[in-house]
């Protein structure tokens, strides 16, 4: 008997994907279970499947073999209750306006009323400290403020599972890190679900509650850890470093079959 | 050669420092307003306004020099038959029919290559056949397609809607369809995500984000309409009473009218100027400049 059900389970997932030539395996019977107000880090490796399962996920790829189901229900294809956000500044829509980008899902989606969705926008985007830019095209915006936006609309939407698929990979180092303690930030105030994608060892102890390891070509679970008790300040402890250490030595074996993990 | 203890070279330590914040009255000018000339060589609708008076210039200065009427009327007879024309001659009814005519075939091409972007977008088979279409079609002058239109249609509006609808469909088919293609995927998943599909995806997602091509589309076909329609009427010297501008071009030629040609030359690209920098413009500066998505 469990205690708690799981929100998300992916249960023995093989993705694949066609390219010109070839039919390549993404993941290979990858399972895990993600639980409300989890911060779930995909880790790992270029080339372990890491977005493709996040996609697997969000609909927009069937799994071969196993299935991905989503409070029971199979997922079978996008849906606004895993709003997503991208890495690529362009997944704002350049015709609408801050408010009306962080507006469209909810209308669209016929989920609120446009009064309702009005408020819920201006209240989403103030927690992103963009209350001055609400007006303002997304091209008059830095990345940064691009990826607020992009959080600002996934969380309005108040979807079931938040995915981020390495939304912070494409920014400067400062902005990267005010973004991170944004997100906690945002976190602790209305503790959603998260699945966050990335490829950096120290965004995943630092964003993560538990942190997926993939090992590549193609994705496979190497280990499942616990990074709960790292909050903000704990970047320079011995603790953290020796996690980092550890997942460091996990992916670093894996790239020089033969060396000693240590 | 590197000279010796080069691998060893270190620069000098220099001492630290922290400026004092400045007070703003030290400070130079930040910002002032520019001088009238400054702003008015900025001003795109001024420059423009040069060149045409340097070209309204050259022209009456060779006219006069020339000195044949027959041949090449100065700009000011040129504007006094215009406006002769306009106000107590057919001029004004001319270019009223010949709009008529354009906007039936420009309004029924874009419909149609509305339709046939849709299908090409949603489907396999659809791209197919619009690429092939267009493969076969738009090298194809449109003109070249009036005799068969005559047969068909027989003389009148019918013929001139057809080889309009030939001019205008082909452009802007492409053009939109390259539009399409060139989406990024990020914003295709992005609109998926919110669970858009169908025409609403196309609609809500692919024609607003390829918008660009899409104007640039309807302006290429704009033009090739205007221009197939004027030459078609120059061909269609029959219904003069309900002739178009083209026919009044031809009909003042073989009456030796030269300054009335040259008035009708001007309405042909007195409208084409208007369309272009108004209504085109207007368009632009209230979509895809406001967007960010062009300069």
């Amino acid at each position: 008997m469990r205690l708690v059900e799981p929100l998300l389970h992916v249960d023995g997932v093989t993705l694949q994907y066609k390219t010109r030539d070839h039919l390549v395996t993404a993941t290979y019977k990858v399972s895990f279970e993600v639980h409300v107000a989890d911060r779930f880090v995909l880790l790992g490796p270029s080339g372990c499947g890491k977005s493709t399962l996040l996609k697997g996920i969000a609909g927009f790829m069937h799994p071969v073999e196993g299935e991905i189901r989503l409070n029971g229900r199979r997922v079978e294809r996008p849906g606004p209750d895993r709003m997503m956000v991208f890495q690529e500044f362009d997944q704002l829509l350049p015709w609408k306006t801050v408010r009306q980008n962080v507006m469209f899902p909810m209308l669209r989606s016929g989920r609120f009323a446009r009064r309702e969705a009005g408020a819920r926008a201006d209240l989403f985007i103030d927690k992103v400290k963009l209350g001055k830019f609400a007006d303002v095209h997304p091209h008059m915006l830095s990345g940064g403020m691009k990826q607020r936006v992009a959080i600002a609309r996934a969380l309005a939407m108040g979807p079931a599972v938040l995915l981020m698929d390495e939304p912070f990979a494409a920014l400067d180092a400062l902005t990267r890190r005010e973004m991170q303690e944004e997100l906690l930030q945002l976190w602790d105030e209305a503790r959603f679900t998260v699945i966050f994608v990335t490829h950096s060892i120290e965004e995943a102890i630092l964003v993560g509650s538990r942190i997926l390891v993939l090992s590549p070509h193609p994705g496979r679970v190497k280990a499942e850890l616990n990074a709960h008790h790292f909050g903000l300040g704990a970047q320079g402890s011995a603790e953290f470093q020796a996690l980092d250490r550890k997942i460091h030595d996990m992916l670093f074996a894996e790239r020089r079959p033969g060396a000693s993990g240590v | 050669m590197s000279e010796p203890g080069a691998g060893k070279r270190a620069p000098p330590i220099r001492e630290e420092f922290i400026n004092p914040a400045i007070t703003s009255g030290e400070l130079g000018v930040a910002e002032r307003p520019l001088f009238w000339f400054e702003r008015l060589r900025n001003n795109e609708a001024a420059r423009k306004a040069f060149i045409l008076a340097v070209l309204a210039l050259a022209w009456e200065v060779y006219a006069r020099w020339l000195d044949n009427d027959l041949t090449f009327p100065t700009l000011t007879q040129t504007l006094e038959a215009f406006w002769e024309a306009t106000a107590r001659g057919p001029l004004l009814d001319r270019v009223l029919t010949s709009l008529k005519v354009l906007s039936m075939g420009y309004g029924a091409g874009i419909a149609l290559a509305a339709v046939l972007t849709t299908v090409a977008v949603t489907t396999r088979i659809g791209t197919d056949l619009l690429s092939t279409l267009t493969a076969m079609f738009n090298p194809l002058p449109a003109i070249a397609l009036l005799p068969l239109a005559l047969l068909w249609f027989g003389l009148g509006i019918p013929s001139l809607v057809f080889v309009i609808i030939h001019s205008v469909l082909w452009a802007v088919a492409l053009n939109t369809h390259t539009g399409f293609l060139a989406v990024p995927d990020t914003l295709r998943m992005a609109g998926r995500n919110v669970g858009l599909s169908g025409l609403r995806y196309v609609a809500l997602i692919l024609i607003p984000a390829a918008f660009p091509s899409i104007l640039a589309g309807l302006k290429i076909g704009w033009a090739f309409a205007w221009r197939t329609l004027i030459a078609a009427e120059l061909v269609f010297g029959v219904s003069s009473r309900s002739g178009g501008l083209g026919w009044y071009i031809y009909e003042n030629r073989n009456q030796l009218e030269t300054a009335n040609v040259f008035a009708g030359l001007l309405a042909v690209i007195v409208i084409g100027l208007v369309v272009e920098s108004v209504i085109f413009r207007t368009i632009e500066r209230h979509s895809v400049r406001k967007w960010g998505m062009q300069r």
